[in-house]
């Protein structure tokens, strides 16, 4: 019985958590690998990118909202996710074409373009500001558990709940149909593969007619379309912020650098690396701990290896390890 | 010539606000445009000599900051008993273990063994260093939390900070560059800004430090105070024969002090870094950065060269991050956010002309008095725009609430077109 509280508990605070916060990263990873592969930078403008497609999404929900328009138990935010991506593809496509597109006549070098895409930053996250303000903004509405803790306990008559939120399936759901259809288009249809030869060999893919402006445009809206998903699941799990959208960078980076940068299997595989070891390293072990050790040997402190707030150190930490002995990531990425 | 034309034109600048808007607010600006013209040289020597990309600046920034807390402070009493003598040891024994993992990591013959023993080291380091440091913070933590709650500093003069803030970023720098300078430019930017998060992070949660987000106030000053100036019947007396009270004379005198000593540093520090850039060694950086191989070829040191100039444009940032806590009075690590600290630093740098110091300071204080001047600009701007709305319409309310958010936006529109337009900065490299 002990042993399966500590399954349990184990299961509420670590694994459910982190699944849902991987798949998350691993969205955004997506996105930031798919920049790299086709357009050969890194994307600093990503997290805002997320930030500008989840406030167009909560914009249209409220809209939604005040004409009534619900989802049942599902949030409303899903049904206006559609809206927030046209939006910020749309955005994204300005933004191509009035600020990156220069640079890659030119064909500057990577640094200028990563300098380029800080200052993209700074105006998308001046927009989202501007538009939406600081604060925090929850946008969560239907049912908010699928399993509450207390209906898990009185089902299984376990001392301990686990509590299967609304959001944390959806985020599941939606991060793997998102994932399946990109993975589809990737390696079924004519556009993905043009996409992919692009990516492993641009003068060869030139040198046989795919025309590289439409193959980045394509990429652009894909891109669009995986920021505003991961922004708006990070948003219906936890809150929006527009400040806490800019931080999300530094781990979305690590998850693509881990696996491996222009490789979209190890974006998927880095988010999850990523999210484990930050909630893993970070959580108060104390109970689960106390379930499976015998009473004279159950812990007295948190066993919390790091507190909470160092969270970024932990993907910080993991970026460094990888670089320093694996330099491609997990699965072998580019390295230019 | 162009260079004089635009200095002076800065210049016109600070004039226009100070018979504008009173001189209190333009010796503000001034005082904060010289120390972010000290950043801009810092980040200057990194990228516009070295070509390094470095978007950690923040995090030697606030280890400036750090620094004149832990030189200037007093010591509080009774800490070093309670534990601070504990941390100290266990820092010294974290340090060990991890130096006995790379030394590991050197000596012993790569294999499963070494990966294992590495590993065992880390691990149980880690626990006995927990074990080791946990009481000690505790114990300091414990002495009169509401107010101290933390190791203190030395009691010595604020000045020395400054180069101990330089010292205190250089170390750090010292121990990211031996890690990432090996890798590619955007790596290099990623691990960089990931350094900056974590030295704010440790700052924000490590209370015997310097007190964590409960915030340090009352850092003694290396200039007068306006209260004993204001009790000073010689002040006071000066002060008329400008025709000024005694009140207004004094904040006008404190802050003009403080702009005396940030214009001694910036001076000293434009000299030496236009020595460097003029003197062989500066040759040599632009060789590296313009054409590493070759450069190499010629039998150049390029990973210590990066490694050197790194550590020199990271101490600059400190110096620049003591200065201007000295000028706060307070250290709130709340207040470091990279997007004022990292990447408006680098706009300075870029609108200013990147590979020229003279160049970086000018974008440092020009971009400095937009950004304090943008706010004012924009509401004034919305002010015009929803003149025509009426009144408490949730637009026209919306609009003015937001103007304070247009900063952002117009560093951006300036940053995208300096570098579509003129991407070599005002003042180019010559």
């Amino acid at each position: 019985m002990d042993f399966l509280n500590a399954i349990v508990a184990f299961a509420n605070f670590v694994f459910v958590p982190g699944l849902a916060y991987g798949a998350q990263l691993a969205l955004g990873a997506l996105g930031v690998t798919l920049i790299y592969g086709i357009l050969r930078f890194s994307n600093f403008a990503h997290g805002d990118t997320m930030a500008f497609g989840t406030m167009a999404t909560i914009l249209v929900t409220w809209l939604l909202q005040s004409w009534g328009v619900s989802f049942g138990v599902l949030p409303t935010a899903l049904l206006a996710l559609p809206f927030g991506v046209a939006a910020t593809a749309l955005m994204v496509l300005g933004t191509d074409r009035a600020v990156y597109r220069f640079y890659r006549k030119q064909k500057a070098a990577p640094v200028i373009l990563v300098i380029v895409s800080m200052g993209v930053m700074f105006v998308m996250n001046g927009i989202v500001r501007f538009i939406i303000g600081v604060e925090d903004i929850g946008f969560a509405d239907g049912e908010r558990f699928l399993i509450s803790a207390r209906t898990f306990k009185e089902m299984t008559g376990l001392d301990e709940g686990l509590a299967i939120r609304t959001t944390t399936v959806i985020t599941l759901v939606t991060a793997a149909i998102s994932v399946a259809l990109l993975f589809w288009f990737l390696n079924k249809t004519r556009t993905g593969k043009s996409m992919r030869a692009f990516s492993d060999n641009e003068d060869l893919a030139l040198l046989s007619g795919i025309s590289p402006e439409r193959v980045v445009a394509v990429t652009w809206i894909i891109v669009a379309a995986l920021a505003t998903t991961a922004g708006v699941l990070y948003g219906l799990d936890k809150s929006f912020k527009a400040f806490t959208y800019f931080q999300l960078l530094l781990p979305i980076f690590a998850a693509a650098i881990v696996g491996g940068l222009g490789n979209p299997l190890g974006a998927i595989a880095g988010g999850f690396v990523i999210a484990f070891s930050e909630v893993t390293v970070t959580y108060a072990w104390k109970k689960v701990l106390g379930y499976v050790l015998p009473d004279s040997l159950a812990p007295d402190s948190l066993v919390q290896l790091l507190s909470t707030d160092y969270k970024f150190a932990v993907s910080f930490a993991l970026l460094i390890l990888v670089l320093l002995f694996k330099p491609t990531g997990l699965f072998k990425g580019q390295s230019v | 010539m162009r260079n004089v034309v635009l200095f002076g034109l800065m210049g016109l600048l600070i004039v226009g606000t100070g018979l504008m808007q009173g001189w209190n607010l333009a010796l503000t600006i001034v005082n904060m445009g010289l120390i972010s013209g000290v950043m801009a040289l810092g980040v200057n020597l990194q990228w516009g000599f070295a070509g390094l990309f470095n978007i950690g600046v923040m995090g030697f920034v606030a280890l400036g900051g750090l620094a004149t807390v832990l030189v200037s402070m007093p010591a509080t009493p009774g800490a070093w008993s309670a534990g601070g003598i504990r941390i100290l040891l266990s820092l010294v024994l974290g340090a060990a273990t991890i130096v006995a993992a790379v030394l590991v990591q050197q000596r012993m013959e790569k294999g499963r063994m070494r990966s294992v023993a590495t590993v065992a080291i880390l691990v149980i380091g880690f626990f006995v260093f927990r074990a080791a440091f946990d009481p000690g913070v505790e114990g300091v933590e414990a002495i009169n939390p509401a107010s101290s709650g933390n190791l203190g500093g030395l009691g010595l003069p604020v000045l020395l900070a400054w180069p101990v803030g330089g010292l205190l970023a250089a170390g750090a720098a010292w121990i990211i560059g031996k890690t990432a300078l090996g890798l590619r430019s955007d790596y290099l930017a990623i691990a960089t800004l990931g350094i900056a998060e974590i030295i704010l992070a440790v700052m924000k949660n490590e209370d015997w430090l310097a007190r964590g987000v409960k915030n340090v106030i009352g850092i003694p000053r290396p200039v007068a105070y306006e209260v004993e100036l204001q009790q000073d019947p010689g002040f006071i007396e000066r002060a008329a024969s400008f025709g000024l009270d005694p009140v207004g004379a004094s904040t006008l005198y404190v802050k003009l002090s403080y702009g005396v000593l940030f214009a001694l540093v910036l001076i000293l520090l434009l000299w030496l870094a236009q020595r460097a850039l003029n003197s062989p060694w500066g040759r040599m950086m632009r060789a590296i950065r313009d054409n590493e191989v070759a450069a190499e070829a010629m039998g150049k040191d390029v990973k210590g060269r990066h490694l050197q100039i790194f550590i020199l444009g990271s101490a600059i940032c400190g110096i620049a991050g003591a200065m201007m806590t000295t000028l706060d009075g307070q250290l709130t690590p709340t207040s470091y956010q990279p997007l004022r600290f990292t990447f408006l630093v680098w706009v300075m740098v870029i609108v200013g002309g990147s590979g020229n110091n003279f160049g970086a300071v000018l974008g440092g204080m020009l971009i400095w008095w937009l950004w304090v001047m943008v706010e004012p600009i924009g509401l004034w701007l919305m002010q015009v725009i929803t003149s025509g709305m009426a009144d408490g319409s949730w637009l026209k309310d919306h609009l003015i609430d937001s103007a304070a958010q247009m900063r952002l936006l117009t560093m951006g529109v300036i940053l995208l077109l300096m570098l579509r337009f003129n991407p070599r900065g005002l003042i180019p490299e010559r």
